[in-house]
């Protein structure tokens, strides 16, 4: 099986978020970067599962400046075979899609996997756009794949169940919790990464459609108001009069 | 209800640690020292973190931890890749033991010994033969090891030790005891230092199996309660003389590996300060008193804002005395002076952050106290904290305070 996975570098969980340019872009200055979890945790570490069971290749792609070179890196210290990175700063989902698709319509991988959101912009919009361009099957938020030769096996979740697909390869998926379980790179996978191949490839020229013209923060929370357990009294005037929701 | 849940201070027991780095000290250190950081920082929370207080309390070893410590690759990382290790840099194996020691100090002992007092000397002083047959499977924990020294009645003064061989054919005969051995009990195989008939120190690796070796367990510790310590007991030792180290002879052999493990330690106790700093900084600004958080106070943050200081302080002992070790460089009393430094800011930095959580402190809600309890111990092995001040006294004025 000849596999590429997707990864993005995306905020730490614990990153404090600010914006600048007049609140057109996102302040990166003292932000801890780490590997998108969804891509990490699940879609690579399932690409490496299968991987080890019937053999062939994981390679990871990022579209993204040199900076992210310590993402893949991790990645490649988790496992990966080899690394891609499309050197250019991404701009929209699109963007990278067309990236991503631009890459691998030369390499004829068996399946491409991708985390199923990230964990900043929250998307979910890549796969989808990868498939599309590639002309191949999608299947979103996957957790649970089995693969049988050419004929893969994916379960998502739906509401108030399970959804199972059954489809040949070549496919693109997008990864949820439960596809893989995370695995901590070892002090021999990163000294491996060193030596693993990180191929830097220009982009391909492309005009996005749209623009963000601004983000803007959620509203502060306010402080939490303590009420005397005696004065029930005074909770249901609140929550009429102050928070009106009764 | 207790005071501190109706303030909103949760407990400690879910491992919200971050690392602290005021002099953005990361930017001296390289991709594979942060991914090796990080990616030992998350096997402590998945790992250690959530088993550790319970282990402790019950004074019992965690012993599947070896089997997991091997596999992240934390027995010899800076030994080559051809015996199991790593072949990272020493500041890859500093930041290694500095995030085990976050988690735990004995943790980072079962470490600081498979890797540099078991490890290290059979690399460094073993035959060929002697590397083949133990550095894999000490690196992959399928041999636990240990390192004996330090005697019941020679602690700081190792010359002393009375622990001897004497030839026998193509043997040698071991006798002797070796006391405060971390991994004793559990070790398949010991590097131990003894006196041959000519007084001088040699070092033999000991199997468990040999007829009149034994292991006694050391109970009732107050300290270090999740690592199994003991004692090396040999009664006539038949020592194949294929088990001897072949390339030392004298205590620099010992002191060598010591210099090895201190090293670790002066990195392992930064890991140590951070979380109680860590504990400290956050229970600051979530306990309130007097209408507002203990944070608040002058002489609360006087406490904080030393603690980063003396973190800060340490950190950059410590990088520089790695990238020194790195080059060939580090000096056994510079490696004294940062393991002094940094064991005893440690403990000071578990003091005050005791201090500052109050009653609660002293609980298992906090990592605070347990960290203390550890650091008493770290401040006097591998060296006690007056003796590395007096190799120090000894290196600036040339003058014996031993003798």
């Amino acid at each position: 099986m000849k596999l590429l996975v997707c990864v993005s570098k995306t905020p730490d969980t614990t990153a404090k978020i600010a914006f600048k340019d007049n609140n057109s872009a996102f302040e990166e200055d003292g932000v801890q970067f780490i590997m998108n979890p969804y891509d990490e945790w699940y879609a690579l570490v399932r690409a490496l599962e299968v991987k080890e069971a019937v053999g062939g290749s994981v390679t990871i792609i990022n579209v993204g400046p040199a900076a992210n070179d310590t993402i893949i890196r991790k990645g490649l210290a988790i496992g990966a075979d080899s690394a891609v990175r499309i050197d250019a700063n991404p701009q929209s989902a699109m963007f990278v899609a067309r990236q991503i698709a631009e890459y691998a319509k030369g390499e004829d991988f068996d399946a491409i996997f991708v985390g199923k959101e990230t964990i900043d912009h929250n998307g979910s919009e890549v796969g989808a756009m990868v498939a599309e361009l590639l002309d191949q099957p999608y299947i979103s938020f996957a957790n649970h794949l089995e693969l049988d030769g050419k004929v893969a096996t994916i379960s998502r979740e739906i509401e108030g169940g399970v959804e199972v697909a059954e489809l040949e390869v070549p496919f693109v998926l997008s990864a949820a919790k439960g596809l893989a379980e995370q695995r901590i790179p070892n002090m021999r996978g990163i000294m491996m990464a060193k030596r693993k191949p990180l191929k830097v490839v220009p982009p391909t020229a492309f005009e996005d459609q749209a623009v963000v013209v601004s983000y803007e923060l959620p509203p502060a929370k306010a402080a939490v108001k303590m009420v005397d357990p005696e004065n029930l009294d005074e909770l249901v005037r609140l929550l009429h009069e102050e928070a009106k929701v009764i | 209800m207790p005071d501190h849940q109706a303030n909103g201070v949760k407990s400690a027991r879910e491992d919200r640690f971050q690392g602290h780095d005021y002099y953005n000290i990361d930017a001296l250190l390289s991709d594979d020292h942060l991914l090796a950081r990080d990616a030992v920082r998350n096997w402590v929370k998945q790992e250690v973190s959530p088993i550790i207080e319970d282990y402790s309390n019950r004074a019992e070893c965690p012993y599947h931890l070896f089997k997991g410590l091997a596999e992240i690759g934390a027995f010899g990382p800076s030994l080559p890749e051809e015996y199991g290790g790593g072949g990272m840099d020493e500041i890859a194996y500093g930041i290694i033991m500095q995030e085990l020691e976050r988690g735990y100090s004995g943790v980072r002992s079962m470490a600081s010994v498979q890797g540099s007092l078991v490890m290290y000397p059979i690399y460094r002083f073993g035959s060929e033969e002697q590397r083949r047959k133990y550095l894999p499977k000490l690196a992959s924990g399928e041999m636990i090891g240990c390192f004996g020294l330090t005697e019941p009645d020679h602690g700081s003064n190792p010359n002393g030790m009375i622990t001897n061989i004497k030839e026998d054919g193509d043997h040698y005969i071991l006798n002797g005891a070796k006391m405060w051995i971390t991994n004793s009990p559990v070790a398949d195989v010991a590097v131990v230092w003894a006196k041959d008939e000519e007084g001088i120190v040699r070092g033999v690796i000991v199997e468990k199996d040999m007829p009149g070796f034994s292991a006694p367990e050391i109970h009732g510790k107050w300290s270090l309660r999740a690592s199994i310590t003991g004692e090396l007991v040999f009664e006539d030792v038949r020592v194949p003389k294929a088990n001897i180290l072949p390339k030392v002879k004298g205590l620099k052999g010992p002191l060598s590996c010591l210099s090895k493990a201190r090293y670790g330690i002066a990195w392992g106790a930064i890991g140590a300060a951070m979380d109680c700093y860590d504990s400290a900084l956050r229970y600051s600004q979530e306990r309130i008193q007097f209408g507002k958080p203990i944070g608040q106070f002058q002489l609360t943050q006087k406490k904080l804002a030393e603690m980063i200081t003396e973190i800060t302080k340490a950190q950059l002992l410590a990088w520089r005395l790695g990238t020194l070790a790195n080059e060939g460089k580090a000096t056994p009393a510079q490696i004294s002076m940062a393991k002094r430094n940094n064991v005893h800011m440690a403990l000071e930095i578990a003091r005050e952050s005791r201090q500052i959580h109050g009653g609660m402190g002293s609980t298992n809600e906090y990592p605070v106290m347990r960290h203390m309890m550890n650091l008493e111990t770290v401040l006097t092995y591998e060296g006690t904290h007056d003796v590395h001040l007096l190799i120090t006294g000894l290196d600036i004025t040339g003058l014996n305070a031993f003798s």
